[in-house]
């Protein structure tokens, strides 16, 4: 098995991508020639000459227990203290000087000289059978508790945004790797022929500090880069037909096209012809599907109101519904990304006292109802769902410029902060890892970025350090060379 | 099967009795790289075993005993366990056994004194003999070496390519742009040869646009510096040099040592210092709290693989952590030439200093006068005074910066992103390190007010003698250059620099401070001239500033440390700048910094440069490189397809060419080989997918440049203009809305800006132009050797409805209207756009499109520019053949 994988990896790597996109592309499998839409009859056969992508559906390490994946990486990184790592010694520190032993050796991005420690700015309850802490700020979220495993106890070095951004989406903190997305593509394909298999919605007004490196396919060949819908415009560039342009001219011009381009093939006998006529009618209908899919007007009211959409604004609940709707029609890889959780308390915006408890509003129903409907279509069970940031966020609070801020807020942390996962073969109502008594460091069951990394991979089918590509000399893989898939996280 | 090949080793055995049977390279490296290495490398050596260096498979292993001993395989464990009948034991481990071929070949070659031998791309290339081919030699040495080949394999070459379709591949080739209409039509008229097309090609300026849109790939060359924030950065004078570089033909190993280290050059002219910006395009990092020295680092690293990968054809991302596992170059090695890239002055400071102060007009006149002035009456060393000056004046270099000032007292200091100063408050102080002042005429304060006060400079000690004050203007919030005069007795002594101020808090962010020094001929008439143009020059407006290298001197030289596992907070020992044993022979070249180095790489008998080089220029004409690996041709690279051609052209280039790159594409583009027809018969396309052959002409994709340059130049919507600034062409609304802190706006250009080559389209990295990065491009992060040629549906989707082609459309419908008919219209897109006719079937084609679109409503007009749109996107228009 390995040796198969191998083999087609280094063929791929000779001369990557011939023929690419019909091999394992995201939009590979293509079934219906366009002759059948236009209804006019056209010859567009094409011939599936691709025997790789057999290999790499079928070159799995282990059985798949998620088919698919939809990550909510909230930008910014959130603080676990004030939702999910109950730290009520921490209370009884509040205002006191932080003890030098926290801080000696250790880099920070913004505290300097010696600061306040600082309790939790939330209140918590114990929720569901698993009994597990979840803040009141998640009112909603605390309903689905027993549905997801919880690690209290990740950890990064990478302390500053786009790094650590790049670290938990890349497993680099530099640029230049694929990204988790782009792996997961190149691993298993597309289920879907007429959409990206790995698609990127943002909220909150910005992009993510790294920007679009995050969806980036590295030196995967680039089919496998993130396609970053828009709520603004055309959801992926260029996709409307121009101006007086009818959807019936538009395909008897891709018939023209194409049909002038098989006479080519016939003449010269390039096999990438026919790629480009596939592709050309793969483009046809994506015009048609991507705006299909991309309107939540017509969910129903129940769905709306459970996520909290509204149709045409840009929000992360819109991006919940429609990450929801993208699994459905078979895309692979669906990212999300919320701006707004980087709670330094500079200003009111950015703080615990008023800007998390608002970022929170945003997020909680959504991603409540997004495993909530996902369950009830049966989705739930191979789709994975993962939420987290880039890091943590300090016990102590921030000092900026060694003066008290404004309001309350806390620096970046690597040490230890909190992520979810649920669905996807995930074992549910698990709690794994803990910090300790200040929510400092973890004590027990740590997990790496590059854990996390081998675990996702892991469910999805793949032995993490097998997974890999050559690229410079070396067999690059997602974790780098580190991570662990953590077994007491599966079912 | 294996019966037959240890047959063929007999013959070879008894073929060669004399010398060594088998061979190192041929045949035993790749027995141990594909089935030992894995577990027997140069990082993981199960047993105690490792194959990479000699003395490790020599070494006595964890077992007691030795695997290998020179002459005597019976006494080599190797062999042994090769052969074990227990599987368990039996190596490979847990894998196909090796056949009895192979056994023999590890037996003989134990037997000779098992030696190793360098991989054939470390020796020094040797220029191989032109073969004959059938009885007779060819007319180019090129197609020599690779009918040779093809005679062997029983294949033949292909029939000369027609002569459109050359014309149209060869433009391509050497400009990335059709040919022009006069040029095409006497060359298709039998009105000048081929041969002097191409030299007219040559010589036209799109060629060096053309070469320097590759070389910004390997350069990432990009107008903003990356991560967060992604600030613009302005060093398009970099690319333009590169541009007139090409088209100058300056010889490659200038090339090379201008860009690796014009700086350190004898006496370097402007160029040489632009030159320098091909490692100042580097990332930067601007996010808030972001530690300078790390990112500072992060540059240097990304300096050393490149320069690696572009110049060497070496990958080296292993050995930055550990000793490569396949190549034998060490981890220590990778950090002998961090050395010689770590002493730059750049930090990844806000300021993006240093920078090449570009003067105006009237202030470079200025500074002519002081040079003119520092020739006449420097007494001594006038080189190095007008070195001196000429650094203070137009890169402000050298400077002191925070971390060598001593005994500060009170300041912060965190080094950090923006904030990147020492921040003094009232009665804060520091010390500039010990050092006799006399020669010093002024300091060079690059301050940052922040509110009323003053600097006092003292000497000796915080409360010493004052013998100079700066005062702070609080509404000056910018202050660069604050020139303080000093008279300071000779001796040595250490200045402190006080601050004064009524306010609680931070009065002032130091950044730097430099030394001016004594301007000689100081009673001479004239000088108070002088003086007053340097004071212009100091306060001079910038018109246009690039980042450049230059080398730190004195306090502010870095060491140099191996970092453990490759973690930079984690230092080894220290190490000094050097070459790899495995590239320099026997010779110990002296490399103590980069002009040394540059001198090394680009010296007689440096195995890498000239074949890397050669390889690269091979595979912009042909697709594929003679070593597919464009950015590895080492032992971890693709075999090469046609080694002693490679050879052959290598030392051409760096013997009779004298590195002319315009020479040697010009060699490989007047060979029969370049100029054969690019079909394929299913037959040969089974055989040989990739053209590694060579039994045909190479057909390509073109680049995402080539895609939209063409466009433009068909249309006749190409802007002549060259060079400048990045351009803002159309591109959707709203794609930089989105990134973080950004401070810069897409302003869509107007008037021919609108219309430059692709070359010059502003290349922001966190929003690269889609029309780039659709069509493969690299996203400029990290250098590029190769792209990936990709087939999607986003760029049908491109080509089908971005505005800017139906712009290019509408054009081209435009130049065919008047013609009589659609039949003649049809023909005229054709003619525009591939110089020939529409054939029957695709006459029928596009009329029948045209009636459609009439049919619909659309006007003439209209159903043309569906057809122009149509023709756009055909295969034939997007490939050479």
């Amino acid at each position: 098995m390995d040796a198969l994988l191998n083999e087609f990896r280094h063929r791929e790597a000779h001369y990557n991508s011939r023929r690419n996109f019909l091999r394992q592309g995201a939009m590979g499998l293509g079934g219906l020639a366009l002759g059948s839409l236009l209804g006019c009859g056209n010859k567009a056969r094409v011939p599936d000459t691709d025997a790789g992508e057999n290999t790499m559906k079928t070159a799995l390490h282990y059985a798949p227990r998620a088919k698919r994946v939809i990550y909510l990486h909230m930008a910014g990184a959130p603080s676990q203290l004030e939702l999910f790592d109950y730290k009520p010694a921490l209370e009884k520190l509040d205002g006191q000087p932080c003890p030098p032993s926290l801080l000696a050796g250790k880099r920070f991005a913004f505290i300097q000289g010696t600061p306040m420690m600082l309790g939790p700015q939330a209140n918590f309850r114990q929720h569901g059978q698993s009994g597990a802490y979840v803040s009141d700020l998640l009112p909603h979220f605390s309903e689905v508790a027993d549905e997801v495993a919880f690690l209290k106890a990740v950890h990064t070095e990478e302390f500053n945004h786009a790094p650590a951004q790049l670290l938990m989406q890349t497993g680099s903190p530099r640029p230049g790797r694929p990204s988790f997305g782009s792996w997961v593509t190149y691993g298993l394909g597309s289920e879907n022929d007429n959409l990206p298999g790995f698609i990127v919605l943002a909220s909150g007004g910005r992009n993510p500090s790294a920007g679009k490196k995050l969806w980036g396919s590295g030196f995967l060949p680039s089919i496998h880069q993130g396609v970053q819908c828009r709520t603004a415009g055309d959801p992926i560039l260029y996709l409307s037909d121009p101006d007086g342009m009818s959807r019936d001219l538009r395909g008897h011009s891709i018939a023209a096209i194409n049909e002038i381009n098989r006479r080519q093939y016939e003449a010269v006998g390039d096999p990438e012809t026919l790629t480009r006529i596939r592709q050309y009618e793969m483009a046809f209908k994506m015009q048609v599907s991507v705006p299909e899919v991309m309107d939540i007007e017509k969910e129903p009211d129940y769905i709306h109101a459970m996520y909290g959409t509204e149709p045409g604004k840009s929000s992360f609940a819109n991006n919940c519904l429609l990450a929801r709707r993208l699994v459905e029609s078979g895309v692979r890889f669906v990212q999300l990304y919320d701006w707004g959780w980087d709670a330094h308390g500079s200003d009111r915006s950015t703080s615990l006292e008023e800007g998390l408890p608002a970022q929170c509003r945003g997020i909680d129903r959504p991603m409540a109802a997004l495993i909530k409907d996902l369950k009830q279509r049966g989705l739930l069970e191979d789709t994975l769902v993962v939420w987290g940031g880039e890091f943590g966020r300090t016990p102590m609070r921030e000092n900026r410029g060694g003066v008290e801020m404004p309001y309350l807020g806390r620096d970046h942390h690597g040490e230890a902060f909190t992520m979810w996962m649920a669905g996807g073969g995930v074992k549910p109502g698990v709690v794994y890892g803990e910090t300790d008594e200040i929510g400092y460091a973890g004590v027990r069951d740590r997990a790496h970025v590059h854990d996390v990394q081998a675990t996702v991979l892991q469910l999805l089918g793949f032995d993490h350090e097998r997974f890999t590509y050559p690229f410079q000399g070396r067999h690059f893989r997602l974790t780098d060379v580190a991570g662990t898939a953590i077994r007491e996280l599966m079912a | 099967m294996q019966r037959l090949v240890w047959l063929f080793v007999m013959v070879v055995l008894a073929a060669c009795q004399e010398e060594r049977a088998v061979s190192f390279n041929e045949h035993i490296r790749p027995i141990f790289n594909e089935k030992c290495i894995g577990c027997h490398g140069g990082v993981k050596q199960a047993g105690g075993f490792g194959l990479v260096f000699r003395e490790n498979a020599l070494r006595k292993t964890e077992s007691g005993k030795f695997a290998i001993v020179p002459g005597q395989p019976g006494r080599s464990e190797i062999i042994a366990r090769v052969r074990h009948e227990d599987e368990a034991l039996r190596m490979p481990y847990d894998a196909k056994p090796l056949s009895e071929a192979e056994i023999r070949l590890l037996e003989t070659w134990i037997d000779e004194g098992a030696e190793w031998e360098e991989h054939w791309a470390y020796q020094p290339p040797v220029k191989p003999e032109v073969p004959i081919v059938n009885g007779k030699q060819p007319l180019h040495a090129i197609d020599a070496f690779v009918q040779a080949s093809l005679v062997e394999k029983g294949l033949s070459p292909a029939p000369a390519a027609q002569k459109r379709e050359l014309l149209r591949r060869v433009g391509f080739d050497l400009t990335g742009l059709p040919a022009p209409d006069a040029l095409a039509d006497a060359f298709l008229n039998d009105l000048i040869s081929y041969e002097a097309l191409v030299d007219s090609l040559l010589a036209r300026p799109s060629y060096g646009e053309h070469q320097a849109a590759k070389w910004m790939e390997l350069a990432r060359y990009a107008d903003s510096r990356g991560y967060e924030r992604d600030r613009p950065r302005s060093i398009w004078r970099y690319r333009d040099w590169v541009v007139a570089a090409f088209n100058d033909d300056l010889p490659y190993a200038d090339f090379v040592t201008h860009q690796l280290a014009g700086d350190l050059l004898p006496e370097p002219t402007e160029d040489q210092l632009v030159a320098t910006g091909f490692h100042r395009n580097t990332q930067s990092n601007g996010e808030g709290g972001t530690e300078n020295e790390e990112y500072r680092v992060a540059a240097v690293i990304d300096r050393v693989n490149t320069t690696w990968e572009v110049f060497q054809g070496t990958t080296m991302a292993c050995v930055q952590c550990h000793a490569h596992p396949y190549d034998p170059i060490t981890h220590e090695e990778y950090y002998t030439s961090y050395a010689l890239f770590n002493n730059t002055v750049d930090h990844d400071h806000v300021t993006e200093a240093p920078l090449l102060r570009t003067l105006y007009a009237a202030d470079e006149a200025k500074y002519k006068s002081l040079q003119d002035w520092l020739r006449e009456h420097a007494e001594a060393e006038a080189k190095t005074q007008l070195r001196e000056w000429r650094e203070l004046i137009k890169i402000r270099e050298p400077r002191l910066r925070p971390d060598v000032f001593e005994d500060v007292v009170g300041g912060v200091f965190t080094a950090r992103a923006d904030e990147d100063f020492l921040y003094l408050s009232p009665n804060n102080s520091f010390a500039l390190p010990r050092r006799d002042f006399s020669d010093v005429a002024a300091l060079h304060l690059d301050i940052r007010p922040m509110a009323a006060g003053s600097l006092e400079v003292r000497l000796d000690g915080p409360e010493g003698a004052v013998i100079a004050e700066q005062t702070l203007d609080k509404d000056r919030q910018r202050f660069p250059h604050a020139r303080l005069p000093i008279e300071v007795p000779g001796g040595t002594h250490a200045l402190y620099i006080v601050a004064r101020g009524e306010k609680d808090g931070k009065i002032v962010a130091v950044n730097a401070i430099g030394y001016e020094p004594k301007l000689p001929g100081a009673k001479e008439p004239g000088v108070e001239q002088i003086e007053a143009y340097i004071a212009d020059l100091l306060a001079a407006e910038d018109s246009i500033t690039t980042p450049v290298m230059v080398e730190t001197s004195g306090p502010s030289r870095r060491k140099n440390h191996l970092f453990e596992r490759g973690n930079w907070l984690v230092h080894g020992k220290e190490v000094t700048g050097g070459v790899p044993k495995l590239l320099d022979g026997a010779k110990q070249t002296k490399v103590e910094n980069r002009l040394d180095f540059a001198r090394w790489l680009t010296s007689p008998d440096q195995p890498l440069t000239s074949r890397v080089a050669v390889n690269r220029a091979w595979a912009q004409l042909f697709g594929i490189g003679l070593v597919a690996t464009l950015e590895d041709v080492g032992s971890q690279g693709a075999k090469p397809t046609h080694r002693e051609l490679l050879d052959y052209l290598a030392t051409e280039f760096s013997g009779p060419l004298e590195w002319s790159t315009k020479a040697l594409l010009r060699q490989i583009a007047l060979s029969d080989t370049y100029k054969q027809s690019s079909e394929a018969g299913p037959q040969l396309l089974a055989r040989d997918p990739n053209n590694e052959l060579l039994a045909r002409g190479p057909r390509k994709r073109l680049s995402a440049e080539e895609i939209r340059d063409q466009a433009l130049a068909v249309s006749g919507l190409l802007s002549p203009k060259r060079g400048g600034p990045g351009v803002m062409p159309p591109q959707p609304d709203g794609l930089w809305n989105n990134i973080p802190y950004s401070d810069i706006e897409w302003v869509t250009s107007t008037g021919e800006d609108r219309y430059r080559r692709a070359l010059y389209t502003y290349l922001r990295r966190s929003s690269i132009h889609p029309g780039m990065t659709t069509f493969d491009a690299s996203n400029r992060e990290l250098c590029l050797s190769r792209r990936t040629i990709t087939n999607t549906p986003l760029q049908a989707l491109m080509t089908l409805n971005d505005p800017a082609y139906l712009e290019v459309a509408d054009k081209l419908a435009d130049k065919v209207a008047p013609l009589p008919d659609v039949p003649a219209q049809i023909d005229g897109l054709y003619q525009l756009m591939l110089r020939r006719p529409a054939a029957p079937e695709e006459q029928r084609i596009l009329s029948t499109l045209y009636r459609k679109a009439y049919a619909e409503g659309q006007d003439s007009h209209e159903a043309l520019t569906v057809v122009a749109t149509a023709l756009l996107n055909i295969d034939e228009f997007l490939t050479t053949s």
